[in-house]
């Protein structure tokens, strides 16, 4: 995919941070405000799409990024299983919130719940990022 | 109440006019002003997680039909074609179950409760229950990643179905030439 123009560049890698810290700040604040792990995820899938938009990309490089975020979304579904069976290993109940809860109103508390919206977030991100690749840039073989 | 009727309708409208205009790219902008009505309903019915989903998924679903429309083609050439005798007869059906739904749906809404004031069983026990048994701020946190984490990894394994299926189409090894 080629890229686009000086403008769209350097307007990107101003903005590019910034939206990759909103979309961590709205995953890790999912149990306080509002938000949570999948929008969160893909607004970070979003962040990626952008970069490679403004600047364009082999399809050597596509292909391998298309792989690695296949294996990223595997593993964040792993993840969000693993705590379910943890809580079934701990007290034999299935998504148990076996963590302490801590105060309310913290960035550490209410047991499981953030550490299901990291999961759920590179999940997300990962699966949307492996679809807008597989449709949208990476060349596949219909055209001959 | 009257700014919802006034965003359904203008929905409707925006939905007439992605699936009867020529141009794919003219398409695509009124589905997504169709996607951002949804939002703006989320925020005027005061349901603020679902409105960022609505928001982001929609910007990233319009970068998606975009960017496939310009790597294949803007025009859409089975709108305009004369209608054959097939076409005729699944309109005629089509018409026909959607009066039967219509009614059928109008007859069912008159039995419900009126808007907003449901009785409220479940969700009063969420609201009692979500601070003190799962500790986070966030109610619809608290209820979708614990009360209800079953149904969130069924969701998960949707967009997991998703992804597999993408992948199946546009997959390149063991395509038939």
């Amino acid at each position: 995919m080629r890229g686009m123009s000086l403008i769209v560049k350097t307007i990107t890698n101003i903005m590019i941070g910034f939206i990759f810290i909103y979309g961590i700040y709205i995953i890790l604040h999912g149990h306080l405000t509002p938000g949570g792990g999948f929008a969160g995820g893909v607004i970070l899938a979003g962040a990626f799409i952008l970069r490679i938009l403004a600047f364009g990309s082999n399809a050597g490089a596509e292909k391998k990024s298309e792989k690695r975020s296949s294996v990223f979304e595997s593993l964040g579904g792993l993840m969000f299983i693993g705590i379910a069976i943890a809580g079934l290993i701990v007290a034999q109940i299935f998504f148990l919130n076996f963590l302490p809860k801590g105060t309310p109103l913290h960035l550490l508390s209410a047991g499981i719940i953030p550490l299901c919206n990291i999961a759920i977030s590179i999940k997300v991100g990962a699966g949307l990022f492996s679809i807008f690749l597989a449709l949208a840039a990476v060349k596949y073989v219909m055209e001959d | 109440m009257i700014e919802l009727y006034l965003f359904l309708i203008f929905m409707t409208v925006a939905a007439f006019v992605a699936t009867e205009i020529k141009d794919l790219l003219a398409a695509v902008i009124s589905l997504g002003a169709v996607g951002f009505s949804v939002a703006i309903m989320f925020i005027l019915v005061q349901a603020p997680d679902l409105a960022i989903v609505q928001i982001v998924v929609e910007v990233v679903t319009i970068i998606i039909f975009v960017a496939v429309i310009f790597r294949t083609t803007h025009v859409d050439e089975t709108i305009g074609k004369k209608l054959t005798g097939t076409h005729i007869l699944s309109i005629v059906f089509f018409s026909f179950f959607a009066l039967f739904f219509l009614v059928a749906v109008f007859r069912a809404l008159q039995e419900l409760p009126a808007f907003g004031n449901p009785t409220m069983k479940v969700a009063s026990e969420y609201i009692r229950l979500g601070l003190p048994k799962a500790g986070g701020a966030n109610l619809v946190a608290d209820v979708i990643l614990d009360f209800r984490a079953l149904d969130t990894l069924g969701e998960a394994t949707v967009l997991f179905t998703s992804v597999i299926g993408v992948a199946a189409l546009m997959r390149s090894i063991g395509r038939k030439k």
